[in-house]
């Protein structure tokens, strides 16, 4: 890839307290959310992030945004150094990092209209008139989709679609450089996932965005991303380049995603060789040693108990195109 | 399990000492002379001042809160040999409006007080819990109303309009009860029930209004649940699935308020009291309230206090207890 | 040989808002061991037509009519207790969410248990604790013995739906509803339970009606499949035939805007525009027609009148195109 880098993250570590010691409530244990996650993003380019549950994906988006605080680490949007800014600066940064939610109810007050929500980025940061604000709105809606005569209706008033729509527009309020989106579609219909990623799609061409998008499986990010990164618990497993990633992976883990997507084409569901992993996904508490997956890897030895794979090239392929953290990698 | 109590009572006796020294500050803090109070309105300033004296009033604060601490667990002497006044452990303080010791009136008071938040509480709990569950069971029929209704009815009484209502129907109309005279449950338990009927029904009915609705939206939240849906998918019969299933469930969260409300009841019942001429502790604050009795108010106050945090600690081990998913591995 | 016959199903829920038509006329059969799935968003009344098999659908004002022969007998005609029979030993149903599915305050041991107990209260404590230790053993749960007292909350969701399994089939019933029981799980968990619910089947010999939004599961493991949309079937086949050369319009929309792992990057997908219909107002004549391509080449005929289900090709369809155009026009929605 080329192309100027527009976000950074170098080495975000993110450690949440949990538990707590028998006499006194002191915390105890460390839930190693995220734990020493690098990246970059270019211009205009879309980076997937895919894990299952408990990998850290929405830790590590709710990181870039700086929605919480990183233990450790640093994330750069555009040359600042986002973790080091004072409360000031921050209010000027989240102008250029927005994020879209899951249930885009999380960011529609259901006692506001639909336009006065995606306003609220415009009013608090101040940057327009009223006037201009209901402009601007009423431009964001046509341009997600959404009919701007109902800038009145309700949040209820909407199909979950629609509210994807308003809640991708609330975003897009104060002309961001980088959408965060987590899990944007998967609360959402099969018919009208397509449309939101195809919206999702066209805004990035229209206007230059940038997205760190944030799924659950490997299917959805396919048409999207530009480079994907596979989390398991806390870490960075596999990073590159789509087609290299898809076609000729080289971590374990992410072999066992792709393959445990079912595929809705009966001719293609024998082609694939299904790997069915053992067991769940141990307690980010208390992470395996060593190699974090080794505990399902069904190639793990005992290297992997004792050593941690680095994120490194894999084998036979150009710098930087496709990174892999496996002790035997394909 | 056994840390679990460890821990919590060890909290609720420092959560104990800081509520009895931020009592004991704001009662001090009060622009009334403690000491002006103790004699008449003639008083003589030098009488004043050898009561101050003797009280210890004239110590720094610290101190007097020291003497008042060291007091509750050894006992305590007010003035010199000879016209000196010894309250014995657990003393709370002297009380010179009635000229006696604060705990030998709590003593007294308690007993009256207790019983009726016991017979109130057992009655509100059969009341609140039986018609929420038969509301729940029966939405939207005439159960449902009328509990509702009764509801709605108990939440809006005040209490002193209900008691005066049941004196003025069941004393003075029908004569169906005396008037509430209080006798001791050991003197004669007969009267002591019939003594209590009246308050223990008043202050039943305005509680049980409010569990009434807690346990009717307690039990249709529960009957929403996927887990109830999966009883009646096993095919369990309707009985056993409310008894074991939806029941279990929805008076989990009514147990912990109800132990809190009992303990808050615990601390006197002060309109009920006064109604019903009952010599609780509820009485007792309202006359100390009345004539700026400091003494009276800083233990009746503690005492509730004790009554909370032990309740609280009580509930929060039940609680463990009731629902494994807050029990400490 | 049938086992059961669903004969022109109808649900209505009486709302403030005013009826919600949840299922509008379904009919369909399914024979011993087989294995059948109902596809469909949400609104499409899926999981109500599920629920309605065990007579599972509550609220105040619910109506449900037509048939529903279990062996020839109308469940739906049935007395409570006669039901009651019925649910988790001949009929036994899992649901979507694994984590609200169990009783958090018994152990998963007394539950299992306490299912086969219902229907053999002869059942002895001792023979009930060797059932739920014999089930938790074969629903793959790692040291039975250990875990069996041991509280929902003490296990992870993929464990949590193998013993909301375990539940189901401890009865060997003779059919197994399940409500999008991969849904709330991740995917390699996904996988699993897939497998597991497969391998269950074998060993039971249940009938198995799988309900999703996933085309994806369908494909996995079922043999037929119904698409549903705004309370009625449009399309019913065997998964080869609706996946391969779907006849019906939405079908063929809902598999293009399925998500491939082997499509190309930045391609753009295709999608059905609009919404789903609300079921309060639901469009004159085919409640997809809003939505549909092909609705204007009809005279307005797909606005006003309604399609019947009918034989179309290998499978059923319901829509007014003709069968020739069904089957050559919208055929092989794998095309490129």
């Amino acid at each position: 890839m080329s192309g100027e880098v527009v976000l950074e993250a170098r080495s975000l570590v993110k450690w949440f307290p949990t538990g707590s010691s028998k006499l006194l409530n002191r915390p105890t244990d460390m839930l190693q959310a995220v734990d020493g996650v690098s990246f970059s993003l270019d211009r205009g380019t879309t980076l997937a992030v895919v894990g299952e549950s408990g990998c850290g994906k929405s830790t590590l988006g709710r990181l870039l945004a700086r929605l919480i605080e990183p233990t450790s680490g640093s994330v750069i949007l555009d040359g600042t150094d986002v973790t080091a800014a004072s409360s000031k600066e921050l209010l000027a940064l989240r102008r250029d990092i927005q994020v879209v939610f899951q249930d885009p109810y999380a960011c529609l007050n259901p006692r506001h209209s639909i336009g006065q929500s995606i306003g609220t980025p415009i009013r608090i940061q101040k940057t327009l008139s009223r006037a201009g604000e209901k402009e601007r709105v009423r431009e964001l809606m046509g341009l997600v989709g959404l009919n701007p005569e109902h800038y009145n209706r309700f949040p209820h008033e909407f199909s979950g679609g629609q509210r994807q729509r308003a809640g991708i527009a609330r975003a897009l309020a104060l002309s961001p450089k980088v959408i965060v989106a987590d899990e944007p579609v998967s609360a959402l219909d099969v018919s009208i996932q397509a449309q939101i990623l195809n919206l999702m799609e066209d805004l990035q061409r229209q206007l230059g965005l940038s997205y760190v998008f944030i799924a659950h499986d490997l299917s959805v990010v396919r048409h999207i991303a530009d480079r994907v990164a596979v989390m398991y618990l806390g870490k960075i497993v596999e990073i590159g380049d789509p087609e290299s990633v898809y076609d000729t992976t080289a971590h374990p883990y992410s072999r066992a995603l792709l393959s445990a997507v079912p595929v809705a084409d009966p001719r293609n569901a024998s082609r694939r060789t299904r790997i069915v992993l053992t067991g769940d996904v141990p307690s980010p508490v208390d992470p395996p040693s060593g190699c974090r997956f080794r505990t399902r890897c069904p190639k793990a030895e005992a290297r992997c108990a004792t050593e941690e794979p680095l994120l490194v090239d894999a084998p036979g392929r150009r710098a930087g195109e496709h990174l892999v953290a496996c002790h035997f990698p394909d | 399990m056994i840390f679990f109590v460890l821990r919590r009572s060890f909290f609720a006796i420092v959560l104990l000492l800081i509520v009895s020294a931020f009592t004991f500050v704001i009662f001090s803090a009060l622009p009334s002379d403690p000491a002006a109070l103790t004699c008449g309105k003639n008083c003589r300033p030098e009488v004043i001042e050898s009561n101050r004296e003797r009280l210890g009033y004239d110590r720094p604060l610290v101190e007097q809160y020291g003497a008042y601490m060291k007091g509750i667990f050894a006992g305590r002497t007010y003035g010199e040999e000879g016209s000196s006044i010894h309250c014995s452990a657990p003393s709370l303080g002297y009380s010179y409006d009635r000229h006696e010791c604060v705990t030998t009136l709590i003593a007294s008071t308690l007993p009256v007080t207790a019983s009726i938040a016991l017979g109130a509480f057992v009655l509100w709990m059969v009341i609140g819990v039986g018609l929420g569950t038969l509301a729940a069971l029966k939405r939207g029929r005439w159960q449902d109303r009328v509990a509702t209704a009764f509801s709605v009815i108990g939440v809006s009484l005040p209490t002193f309009f209900l008691g005066l209502i049941f004196i003025m129907v069941f004393v003075i109309w029908t004569g169906l009860l005396p008037f509430p005279r209080y006798t001791g449950l050991t003197e004669n338990p007969v009267e002591w029930f019939m003594s209590l009927l009246l308050p223990w029904f008043v202050l039943a009915i305005i509680s049980a209004a409010t569990y009434v609705r807690m346990t009717r939206n307690g039990i249709l939240e529960v009957m929403n649940e996927e887990f109830v849906r999966l009883g009646i998918a096993k095919g369990l019969p309707r009985r056993r699935l409310i008894v074991t299933y939806v029941l279990r469930a929805a008076l989990v969260p009514i147990v912990t308020i109800a132990g809190l409300d009992f303990a808050f009841l615990l601390g006197g019942a002060l309109v009920t009291e006064s109604i019903f001429n009952l010599p609780g502790l509820g009485k007792l604050t309202l006359a100390a309230v009345i004539n700026s009795d400091l003494p009276i108010l800083v233990a009746t106050t503690m005492v509730s206090a004790v009554f909370i945090v032990v309740a609280n600690t009580v509930v929060d081990i039940l609680y463990g207890y009731l629902d494994p998913r807050v029990r400490v591995k | 040989m049938t086992l059961l016959s669903v004969r022109d199903l109808r649900v209505t829920f009486g709302t403030a808002d005013g009826d919600v038509h949840a299922v509008k006329g379904v009919s369909f059969d399914v024979s011993p061991g087989e294995t059948v799935a109902i596809v469909g968003e949400s609104g499409s009344g899926k999981s109500v037509t599920a629920n309605s098999l065990l007579r599972l659908n509550f609220g105040a004002d619910v109506r449900t009519s037509g048939q529903v022969l279990l062996e020839g007998r109308d469940i739906l005609a049935m007395s409570d207790e006669e039901v009651r029979h019925v649910r988790g030993r001949e009929v036994a149903m899992i649901f979507q969410d694994p984590l609200t599915a169990l009783n958090p305050f018994y152990s998963v041991g007394r539950q299992i248990g306490e299912a086969y107990a219902v229907h053999h209260p002869e059942a002895s404590k001792k023979e009930l604790r060797e059932i739920a230790l014999d089930s938790l053993h074969k629903v793959g749960i790692p040291e039975p013995g250990k875990r069996i007292d041991q509280h929902p909350h003490e296990f992870s969701g993929g464990m949590r739906q193998r013993i909301v399994i375990a539940i189901a089939l401890v009865n060997s019933p003779k059919i197994l509803i399940a409500d999008e029981p991969t849904t709330a799980l991740d995917v390699t968990v996904q996988a699993q339970i897939l497998e597991l619910i497969a391998a269950m089947q074998a060993e039971h010999g249940s009938a198995v009606i799988l309900i999703t939004h996933d085309l994806g599961v369908v494909a996995e493991i079922t043999e037929r499949v119904m698409v549903m949309y705004a309370g009625r079937v449009v399309e019913s086949a065997a998964v080869a035939d609706a996946f391969v050369t779907p006849t019906h319009p939405y079908t063929r929309g809902l598999l293009k805007s399925v998500k491939s792992l082997d499509s190309v990057r930045h391609e753009r997908l295709e999608s059905i525009p609009g919404i789903p219909p609300s079921l309060i107002n639901l469009p004159s004549g085919c409640p997809f027609h809003p939505r549909c391509a092909h609705a204007d080449s009809l005279a307005g005929r797909c606005s006003t009148e309604v399609p019947e289900l009918r034989r179309v090709g290998p499978g059923s369809s319901a829509c007014h195109l003709p069968d020739e155009r069904l089957l050559n026009l919208l055929g092989g929605a794998h095309e490129r």
